[in-house]
């Protein structure tokens, strides 16, 4: 069974990541999940947590994932809007886990926004 | 939902933004009395008595972007439809509490699930808040009971943040580690 002691053994591994990290800044990407009811019923945090898996791995130190309310289209959820500075925001409808890391790897990493997982208005 | 632990989310997700600093979940799974009671405290800003009338009904939100509010009257439904009850209280400028039964052995009972993954979207979506999770089984024999609480592993941590990725992965397998040893076996 792990024990709290555990987390303490990271402690140190972990100040040493926390002092040649960046700090945060302008030009960082943020990913925003809808985490409400509708995009939790919708399967929304295996999605966040699939974000923050990718971009972890991929050591992506100037993304940030994070959480909002109803984003009011509630049919497609679970969502998700990405902010490049500088571009304009991308919404991404009906997202599932190997969508999620997809994303992150063409738009986040290469660029190019992941055309069929947009909201087009039909 | 498919999951109890999804329900615990969303409903956190109120006290989340009722301004409560401290949520406190309490699960206890009684096998003797074939009854699991999920009970949700926090100290948020509360509602007043007119709201609270209101709030197991579907037509009522706080939030502006849509008219309905299904968070409560969903979890409302997943109780009573396994037999179990449904409670909600609240004082304005004290909190809230919200209480939902649950029948273990029923058919139409949704499984606990992934309460690791629950706990963990929300101390990453609020650090600054505290998140407390008092699990218990009580069978005939004995009563097991695994306490989680993010104040003791902000204190453990110090400066570094709670949100991190590998504060977030280590927290998330050591409360999965121990709600499986709490249940010994047993399946919720």
């Amino acid at each position: 069974m792990k024990t709290i002691e555990e987390i303490n053994a990271i402690k140190e591994k972990m100040q040493k990541v926390l002092n040649t990290r960046e700090s945060q800044g302008e030009n960082d990407i943020r990913i925003v999940v809808g985490m409400a009811t509708c995009g939790i019923a919708a399967g929304a945090r295996p999605v966040l947590n699939a974000f923050v898996e990718e971009a972890a791995r991929r050591n992506l130190k100037n993304v940030k994932v994070t959480q909002s309310g109803c984003l009011g289209m509630c049919k497609y959820e679970p969502m998700a809007q990405v902010y490049v500075p500088g571009k304009e925001v991308i919404t991404y409808v009906r997202l599932n886990e190997e969508m999620a890391r997809k994303i992150i790897a063409e738009h986040i990493v290469n660029g190019n926004v992941v055309a069929g997982y947009t909201l087009d208005l039909e | 939902m498919r999951e109890l632990s999804l329900h615990i989310l969303d409903i956190v997700q109120n006290s989340v933004r009722a301004d409560a600093s401290m949520i406190i979940i309490d699960i206890e799974a009684d096998f003797v009395k074939d009854y699991l009671t999920i009970r949700i405290t926090d100290n948020g800003k509360g509602m007043d008595k007119e709201t609270l009338k209101k709030v197991t009904d579907a037509f009522t939100t706080t939030r502006k972007t849509r008219k309905v509010g299904m968070g409560i009257p969903l979890f409302k439904m997943a109780a009573e439809s396994s037999g179990g009850e449904f409670d909600i209280s609240s004082k304005e400028g004290m909190g809230t509490v919200v209480k939902a039964g649950f029948k273990i052995s029923s058919i139409d009972r949704v499984p606990l699930g992934e309460m690791e993954e629950t706990m963990t979207t929300l101390i990453s979506g609020s650090p600054e808040k505290d998140f407390i999770m008092n699990y218990r089984i009580v069978t005939e024999d004995e009563e097991r009971e695994f306490n989680f609480d993010t104040r003791e592993i902000k204190e453990e941590i110090e400066d570094i943040p709670i949100d991190d990725y590998e504060i977030v992965s280590t927290i998330r397998s050591y409360i999965k580690e121990n709600i499986k040893a709490t249940n010994g076996g047993l399946v919720l």
